[in-house]
């Protein structure tokens, strides 16, 4: 960690970008080629490739929601998860990571699949069930059984350590 | 002229004072007409210079050169300035008039030479200079495609001053309110726009143009709406703003809104980062601002500071890197944190608690180490007598052969013994080397001072801990913060990541395990009946085994009385044989008997501790008396060599040179000269002895009982015919209190041991530091985690007030041996000393002036000193009262907060629920409102309709209020849900009865901004909009 680079300019993001597939993307962006990365590409990255949550993080960020990205995608993705990005921004996407299903609520079966990435499977059902009904309970604000977004900021507003934790660094 | 606008003018003063000094004044004016917004030129912006002459004048009217407009006010004194900027004020307002009819060219393309020009004609007027270059073109630009225009208004100008003072003063007020009308819609207009942007599947680009589109249609019905109320007011003619021709004035009003958009604008660049947009989006709006700022503020002159910001950000950039970088440091300079974080990861953070406290202790002994290494034993090598120039500091000739045969050295008996690690090597000189070095009280300043800096630390840091037990954690949210933060981003790293998908596996584990302790609820009477038993029979246990130590030890004290030799091995070794099988075997039965009680594991292992800990002090008291009877038999022994002494240095003397008593004494090899017992350095010996085969027993367990176990475990298991890793042999888990209590007890030895053996702390420092090493080894490769991982306290106070305890029973005996045993009279720094503290006594006399020995022993009186601990002992009692209260006091809060919090929960899925309801009540008169809705096209339509709906929806609440009431909080419920907790409460489905709006707050794929307020139709700021306004 210590030794990388913590701001990124864009001119180095592209080149990142650019190394990962340097025959498919072009050196000058001048005439707006229309390039996509496969998530194949983007999920190998240093960066991602121990992330859980890479394919998520891919999905939403890209504008087909397959993960492919273009380098406008590829910049947004960082531009959200740097430092600098504010926490209500990050939330929304953190947000966005976690509902699976796209349904724009986080709901039971959401939380399953999260507790289960998070801890490769070692938790037993009963657990994960336990897991998820706890953090419905806690964070769920109108009782209707899932988190919607104002839940999920609510919640995460008051997380000490979010904002130290959904960054990347480059 | 509204506020906002003189305020603009106040500020534009600063550089019209400064200018004022050079001789010339100008001003940069920038308006905006409406005229020019459809045109989209958001800005007209135009110069007046005064130039101030020294001659006496009138304030005048320049000569209209071609490209400006120049007024020329003649003054002499800068004070009066102010005064003229009032002027200045009408004057603008006019100029603002002028412009309206102007057709505006577009500037974007300008030639250089144009430009250079320009700049040739300004510089003979003005020395203000090039920052503004752009806006001076743009101004005059402008200014040669309206020179008519100016003409004909500057003739009207004084009348027109008259008017635009008596507007700006009657109707400043309602223009506020207009203003604020404005923004308020064209906010309004603004997130519906970017709600339309979201809509759009595609979202890229195209979005800006339509927006723009739309929004200038409604901009221009809005500012000729207002445009028409000016004109009523003024009673002047003008037409509307739509025929280029006509005059139009441009309000203050609208300058402040022109000011207003562009901190608007200013914010969407600061805050642009913060929208959930594609970049492209971003890209687009950003440009778009930025042009629009750059525009209004280079006229302004406010561009200026644009280098300044950005070295600035880049600072700042740079010190948080830094800061980042030195927290880095500061991390990588903990030792060992992240063999511990990696153990905490998989064992969780009750194991990593020991290596925690394993690391607090090094520390302490590093610094321990450090007095003893440096004040005592350091000097003592540099300064005092080398080896065999004393006869305490030579081996006796009957050890010579054994001396340095390592079971000797082993022993610490031999050449160690008579080493600088033990207090018998020291002399008594008062003063040691050129430095003159007073090594006695060196040394017994050392020994104090060891003490003294672990009760402090020990003490410290309990208090410390005892304050972030009391701040205590939110715990609302704690499931869910595990679930959403607990995974680092920044891991780019396999093994890491590994680590952390252990650590969050046992951080579940541990709160998994919490959760279900709160949750159990049993049959209280047989848990308290199996408390009990359990405490009794562990009762039982330590009583029995404490009596069998006092008996084993009175049996060996009448042994040792009659003398060993007339017993076996088994008597001898009585003692120690029953001690070790104490410290087996009842571990293990505690550990069963604690399975009755069914306590949390964290409260279990307090319980745990607890025991062995007074089973332990039985061991300790053992040691201690055996110890005692050996100081008592080394005492006895001196007094016969003492005795022995004068009769050997009589024959010495009679033997050699009896007629010559006043020859100087003969030299006699030290070696020879008889020697006393030296008990202090027997106690050293022993204390040494046991740290190190306690660190032999430690290591040896490991090894054996750790990693022989799981390699036969693990490689015999494909051969057996049972299983052996879940079976019975099974991996061992980490016995987190018997290492603890090692620790402790260890720790307890080096403080009875350090004052006789000055060595013992660098021993225990290379102890505590392969134990690091060894143990995390161990750990990681042979054990499994606990069954139940849980979560250790935050603070281990528990440890600590163990650490305390014995650090109070280990400095007893220290104590005692100082103050009332006599030392050798052949050994060690206080030798011909009746007790050892007398080396304080001693120094007073002798290095300080006599008055301070005066004061001293008045200050030692016991008149003075009575008193003085009466007064400590009051003021102790007052703080540890006030402490309690104060404790008191925090508990009620929080209990408060926590019952608040909870309360507020319920309400709000109460109200959540109604909510439902209700919406399926108006679900059905749902149509009927709409079509009223439709119905009304004025103003008091909608207002009546909204009002019937609110009332409407106010019976439909109290309707579900009702139910509520025979169940749950009661009449709180409901009188709070037209409180202030209503406004809180977002019940999101009212929503479906309002007019259609377009992609309101609270709506998927709006970009999150208030997430508390959104939604909510009843307390918004907006909802009194006037949409029929409009129409």
């Amino acid at each position: 960690m210590g030794n990388k680079q913590t701001i990124f300019t864009p001119e180095q993001l592209f080149y990142r970008y650019r190394d990962l597939a340097p025959q498919l993307v072009p050196l000058s962006y001048i005439d707006k080629p229309d390039v996509k990365l496969p998530y194949e590409l983007i999920g190998s990255m240093a960066e991602l490739k121990d992330n859980p949550f890479r394919q998520r993080i891919a999905e939403v960020f890209s504008e087909d929601g397959e993960g492919n990205m273009t380098l406008d995608d590829f910049l947004d993705m960082f531009s959200v998860l740097s430092e600098m990005a504010p926490r209500d921004l990050k939330a929304y996407y953190a947000f966005k990571i976690y509902d699976f299903n796209n349904d724009d609520y986080i709901c039971k079966s959401d939380l399953e699949k999260t507790v289960n990435k998070l801890t490769r499977n070692e938790l037993t059902p009963e657990e994960v069930c336990l897991v998820c009904d706890k953090v419905i309970d806690e964070a769920d604000q109108d009782n209707d059984g899932r988190l919607s977004v104002e839940d999920f900021q609510h919640m995460i507003a008051r997380a000490p350590d979010f904002l130290s934790t959904f960054h990347i660094r480059i | 002229m509204s506020y906002r606008c003189m305020q603009h003018i106040f500020l534009e003063m600063s550089v019209f004072v400064i200018d004022a000094l050079n001789g010339n004044v100008m001003i940069f004016v920038k308006c905006r007409s409406s005229y020019c917004q459809q045109q989209k030129h958001n800005m007209i912006s135009f110069i007046v210079v005064i130039e101030v002459d020294n001659e006496e004048g009138s304030a005048a009217e320049s000569e209209d050169d071609d490209s400006k407009i120049a007024t020329v006010y003649h003054t002499d004194n800068i004070n009066s300035v102010r005064v003229c900027v009032r002027e200045l004020l009408v004057l603008i307002h006019d100029i603002n008039f002028l412009f309206l009819s102007v057709p505006p060219t577009p500037h974007h393309d300008c030639e250089d030479e144009e430009e250079s020009e320009n700049e040739k004609k300004i510089t003979a007027k003005t020395r203000r200079g090039n920052a503004r270059g752009r806006a001076r073109k743009d101004s005059e630009e402008e200014e040669e495609m309206r020179t008519a225009g100016q003409r004909r208004q500057r003739n009207r100008r004084a009348q027109r001053k008259q008017a635009g003072n008596e507007d700006s003063d009657s109707d400043g007020e309602s223009r506020k309110n207009k203003k604020n009308r404005a923004n308020q819609i064209s906010k309004q207009q603004e997130p519906s726009e970017d709600g339309e942007d979201d809509n759009k599947g595609g979202r890229k680009g195209r979005g800006k143009n339509e927006t723009k589109q739309e929004k200038n249609p409604d901009e221009k019905g809005k500012k000729e709406k207002d445009n028409k109320k000016k004109k009523d007011k003024k009673k002047k003619v003008s037409s509307s703003s739509d025929s280029d021709s006509e005059e139009e004035p441009i309000t203050e009003e609208e300058l402040a809104k022109l000011k207003e958009e562009v901190e608007e604008k200013k914010k969407l660049i600061a805050t642009l980062r913060n929208k959930p947009w594609q970049m492209k989006k971003k890209l687009d709006v950003l440009k778009e601002a930025q042009l629009f700022v750059e525009k209004f503020e280079g006229a302004l002159g406010k561009g200026k500071g644009k280098k300044f910001y950005a070295y600035k950000v880049m600072m700042t950039k740079k010190w948080m890197k830094f800061q980042r970088d030195f927290e880095n440091f500061k991390t990588a300079c903990i030792p060992w944190e992240m063999k511990i974080k990696e153990i905490e990861s998989h064992f969780g953070s009750s194991v990593a608690s020991y290596f925690i406290f394993l690391r607090w202790m090094y520390g302490i002994n590093m610094i321990l180490f450090g007095l003893t290494f440096g004040l005592v034993m350091v000097p003592e090598v540099l300064m005092g007598k080398p080896y065999g120039t004393l006869p305490r500091k030579t081996v006796p000739r009957a050890e010579e052969r054994t001396a340095m045969n390592f079971a000797t050295l082993w022993d610490f008996s031999g050449l160690a013994q008579y080493s600088v690690l033990f207090y018998g090597y020291y002399n008594n000189q008062r003063t040691i080397g050129w430095l003159k070095f007073r090594m006695p009280l060196s040394y017994f300043l050392v020994g104090v001072g060891t003490i003294a800096y672990s009760y402090m630390v020990v003490i410290r840091t309990m208090a410390r801990n005892a304050n972030e037990e009391g701040g205590g954690d939110d715990t609302s949210f704690n499931f869910s913060w595990k679930m959403f933060t607990s995974w680092d981003y920044l891991i780019g790293n396999p093994e890491t990541a590994d680590n952390k998908f252990a650590s969050i596996t046992t951080s579940f584990k541990e709160a998994i395990v919490e959760e279900q302790e709160n949750r159990k609820e049993e049959n209280i009477h047989l848990t308290r009946f199996l408390r009990v038993l359990a405490n009794f029979l562990a009762l039982c246990t330590l009583a029995g085994s404490g009596y069998l130590i006092y008996f084993v030890v009175r049996r060996s004290q009448k042994f040792a009385l009659e003398g060993l030799d007339n017993y076996g091995w088994w008597e001898r070794n009585e003692v120690n044989m029953v001690m070790s099988l104490l410290g087996m075997f009842c571990p293990t039965l505690f550990d069963v008997i604690s399975s009755l009680e069914n306590y949390h594991p964290r409260i279990a292992l307090r319980w745990q501790l607890g025991r062995i800990f007074a089973l332990f002090l039985g061991n300790l008291y053992t040691f201690i008396i055996a110890l005692m009877d050996e100081i008592n038999l080394k005492l006895e022994e001196e007094k016969i060599v003492k005795y022995n002494m004068t009769i050997w240095e009589a024959s010495l003397y009679n033997g050699t040179i009896p007629e010559n008593a006043t020859a100087p004494p003969i030299q006699v090899d030290p070696a020879d000269v008889p020697r006393g017992p030296c008990w202090e350095t027997m106690v050293g010996q022993e204390f040494v002895r046991l740290t190190i085969s306690d660190t032999m027993t430690t290591y040896i367990t490991i090894i054996i009982g750790d990693f022989l176990r799981a390699v036969f475990v693990r490689f015999f298991n494909y051969c057996w015919c049972w299983d052996l890793e879940y079976g019975f042999p099974s991996y061992s888990e980490f016995d987190i209190s018997g290492n603890v209590l090692g620790l402790i007890f260890n720790q307890g030895m080096i403080w009875m041991g350090s004052f006789y053996a000055p060595g013992l702390p660098a021993i225990n420092m290379l102890r505590l530091h392969t134990s690091m090493y060894l143990q995390c080894w161990a750990v990681m490769c042979c054990n499994v985690p606990h069954e139940r991982v849980f979560k250790a306290s935050r603070s281990n106070n528990f440890y600590m007030a163990m650490l305390l305890f014995i650090l109070f029973l280990s400095t007893l005996p220290a104590v005692y041996t100082i103050v009332s045993i006599p030392p050798s009279f052949d050994c060690g720094p206080f030798s011909g000393k009746t007790r050892m503290f007398e080396v304080i006594s001693e120094t007073l006399e002798n290095d300080f002036p006599s008055w301070f020995g005066k004061v001293f022993s008045y200050a030692s009186n016991p008149g003075l000193i009575l008193p003085f601990i009466l007064l400590m002992v009051l003021s102790i009692y007052y703080l540890n009262a006030t402490s309690k209260s104060y404790k008191e006091a925090n508990l009620d809060l929080k209990k408060k907060l926590q019952s608040q919090a909870e309360e507020n929960k319920k309400r709000n899925k109460q109200k959540a629920q109604q909510a439902r309801e209700m919406e399926e009540n108006s679900l059905e008169t749902k149509p009927k409102q709409q079509g009223s809705k439709q119905d009304s096209a004025a103003d008091q339509g909608t207002q009546k309709g909204r009002g019937d709906k609110e009332n409407k929806k106010k019976t439909s609440h109290q309707q579900e209020g009702s139910p509520s009431q025979q169940h749950g909080p009661g009449p709180n419920a409901h009188y709070t849900s037209h409180g202030r907790g209503g406004s809180l409460a977002p019940p999101p489905h009212i929503a479906v009865t309002q007019p259609p709006v377009p992609r309101g707050y609270g709506m998927p794929g709006y970009p999150p901004r208030n997430p508390r307020f959104e939604g909510f139709p009843g307390g918004h700021p907006r909802m009194p909009r006037g949409t029929p306004n409009y129409r």
